[in-house]
């Protein structure tokens, strides 16, 4: 949606519905506001802690911001680890070179910036110095997809669609705080360079309650349903589960496979969770309908002869609204009760 | 490299130099010729005078590196490291073929001595800041060469890179400037307005010098100062070159960033460049 800055101002008002904040009325949220629904179980800065820890065994870790320190969690392991923490400024390009120059001097930087600032700032940087050289980088960003509503500026809604064009690049969407700290050392152990998105902050904390571990490359059923099989990453995952659990009032039964590893894609579970008969297929991610997990599996699954009912829940292939984040997922589908009504409306169709 | 007297001279390495590159031209029929011509006096320099290397070990952990962040500048410093030892002189033959070791554009994965992989221009020196940072943080006193260009200071990127030494200090950094002053869309004075120069890296924080970079003897002194300052702040050498330096018929050609050579005038440029050999 578009506004036209000439037309009449909108009246404060009691807003609708509300979508998951409850709120009657919603304001942005600060760029660094927890994710976590109210009442939600969070854990603080993930990342932060998982680093520093991994960082008492590994003295090669090295950490690098372009001032967002604090709004990387990397702020945590600055204090942990002061002589190894480089302040970059605000160079994004500086930033992805001097961690390629550091790699390739054998120490192996976690570099940290906003998805958009990564992804289309330095994003040459990141091709050629890191990547092509397949440079030991972990290039860790905050704000991915529509996780703030400052708008396009900060909405990295194609992040994973540019990262998946690169060779060599590893992609990592993890769901929620266990994730994250158990991507942290998964990640330093593959040898090569690997984007990670990433929630800070008071992350949820959700996939503690699943037989659920955290594995490079592989996808991960967390739970098993006859109906519909929600295929998803990040954030989105959560709220698969939690669409789930709403779905089962109406007699849905809706499996989650969790995807946190969108390149290189564990195409043998998604093959053989996508070929069970009579499901539908729903792909759910926190990204433009263009060029992400969706289509990646897409291709994937039609490679491969696999062609079960297929659906996407995703951002437009639009510039998104500025706003409060609750209404923004509801607006663009990405709330849980707005999935929750997408999928009863494509069972019913 | 310490200078033994049965050493040939700087002006002989650069000759030689010259004479590798213009070989290579002539096996592809192309090659950014008049930049490697232009550079060879401070390549010459680099190698023969100031950096620390083993030709048989390139990547002997106590190097000096040498970072080529104009990638197409790939012929003079791949006639460098044959001059050096590193690359085998006959290996000339297969410049640009496919399969070779010497691809027309600098690539760290193919060529021994090859530190990046250039090309993107305004990657080198910003690159340039973690090999200086993961230096310091090994206690290494290997310092970190970067070659890159006038008309590449038109990228931002070498701006946060030249910012970012200035604030770390990193005084085991030497940028080197080929002020050739000709870039793709003509003279890069004019099609970036890069005056100013010397005072645009001072005001980041660098120790800065100009030199003519075809006049042998200035290139060593800028070369020593470098090294030898005590100053903490990363080097700058900005180096005025002649396109095409040693081939006066190429010299006074027009001016092109790529340097048209017809076919039967790579020997003529050859034998022009052996009459003029410097001993």
């Amino acid at each position: 949606m578009r506004h036209n800055k000439y037309a009449k101002p909108v009246r404060l008002r009691e807003q609708g519905e509300g979508g998951q904040g409850g709120a009657s009325r919603l304001t942005t949220s600060a760029m660094i506001a927890s994710l976590a629904a109210p009442g939600q179980r969070t854990k603080p800065a993930p990342f932060g802690a998982a680093l520093s820890a991994l960082a008492e065994t590994r003295p090669e870790i090295v950490g690098l911001t372009a001032d967002l320190g604090k709004y990387t969690d990397l702020h945590i392991f600055a204090k942990a680890h002061p002589d190894r923490f480089y302040q970059m400024g605000m160079s994004e390009q500086l930033l992805m070179c001097t961690a390629a120059g550091m790699a390739r001097e054998g120490f192996m930087p976690f570099a940290t910036t906003y998805a958009v600032f990564a992804a289309r700032r330095a994003y040459d940087f990141i091709c050629l110095a890191i990547a092509e050289e397949n440079l030991n980088v972990k290039i860790v960003c905050a704000q991915p997809g529509l996780t703030t509503g400052y708008g396009p500026s900060h909405q990295a809604t194609e992040d994973i669609a540019i990262f998946r064009g690169t060779p060599n690049l590893t992609i990592v969407d993890p769901c929620d705080a266990l994730d994250i700290e158990q991507a942290v050392p998964a990640i330093a152990a593959h040898d090569g360079p690997v984007y990670m998105r990433l929630l800070r902050g008071n992350v949820p904390l959700v996939l503690d309650e699943y037989d659920y571990k955290f594995e490079l490359g592989k996808a991960k059923l967390l739970r098993d349903g006859n109906d519909v099989l929600i295929v998803s990453s990040g954030l989105m995952t959560m709220r698969a589960l939690e669409t789930a659990e709403k779905l089962q009032a109406d007699r849905i039964d809706v499996g989650v496979l969790h995807v946190p590893t969108i390149k290189p894609l564990d195409a043998a579970t998604i093959i053989r969770e996508a070929s069970r008969s009579g499901r539908m297929v729903v792909v759910a991610e926190n990204h433009t309908i263009m060029g992400g997990l969706g289509e990646a599996v897409a291709g994937l699954l039609l490679r491969n002869g696999v062609a079960p009912a297929f659906r996407q829940i995703a951002l437009p292939d639009e510039f998104l609204d500025a706003g409060a984040l609750p209404t923004l997922h509801d607006r663009y589908g990405i709330s849980t009760p707005a999935m929750a009504r997408s999928i009863k409306g494509w069972l019913a169709s | 490299m310490t200078q033994l007297s049965n050493e040939p001279s700087l002006a002989e390495r650069a000759y030689r130099i010259r004479r590798h590159a213009l070989r290579m031209g002539e096996v592809q029929g192309q090659g950014y010729i008049a930049q490697a011509l232009g550079i060879a006096d401070v390549l010459a320099v680099a190698y023969f005078h100031a950096m620390r290397y083993r030709p048989e070990d390139p990547e002997w952990e106590g190097r000096d590196r040498f970072l080529l962040s104009i990638g197409h500048y790939a012929i003079a410093l791949y006639a460098a490291l044959i001059e050096a030892g590193i690359v085998p002189e006959d290996e000339l033959e297969t410049y640009g073929s496919d399969d070779s070791r010497l691809p027309m554009s600098g690539m760290a994965s193919y060529t021994p001595g090859m530190e990046i992989s250039g090309g993107s221009l305004g990657q080198g020196l910003a690159l340039s800041v973690g090999y200086a940072l993961a230096l310091k943080r090994k206690k290494s006193d290997a310092f970190v060469y970067c070659l890159f260009s006038d008309g590449e200071c038109g990228e931002g990127a070498v701006w946060e890179g030249a910012s970012g030494a200035g604030h770390w200090k990193l005084d085991n950094l030497i940028g080197i400037v080929d002020y050739n002053n000709q870039q793709a869309d003509g003279p890069s004075s004019e099609v970036t307005g890069l005056e100013a120069l010397a005072d645009r890296f001072t005001a980041f924080g660098w120790f800065t010098q100009r030199v003519d970079g075809n006049d042998i003897d200035a290139v060593v002194r800028a070369f020593d100062a470098a090294r030898n300052s005590h100053e903490q702040k990363p080097r700058v050498i900005i180096c005025d070159t002649k396109m095409a330096k040693g081939v006066p018929f190429l010299e006074e050609r027009e001016r092109n960033h790529f340097l048209r050579v017809e076919p039967d005038e790579w020997q003529k440029a050859l034998a022009v460049l052996d009459a003029g050999r410097v001993s």
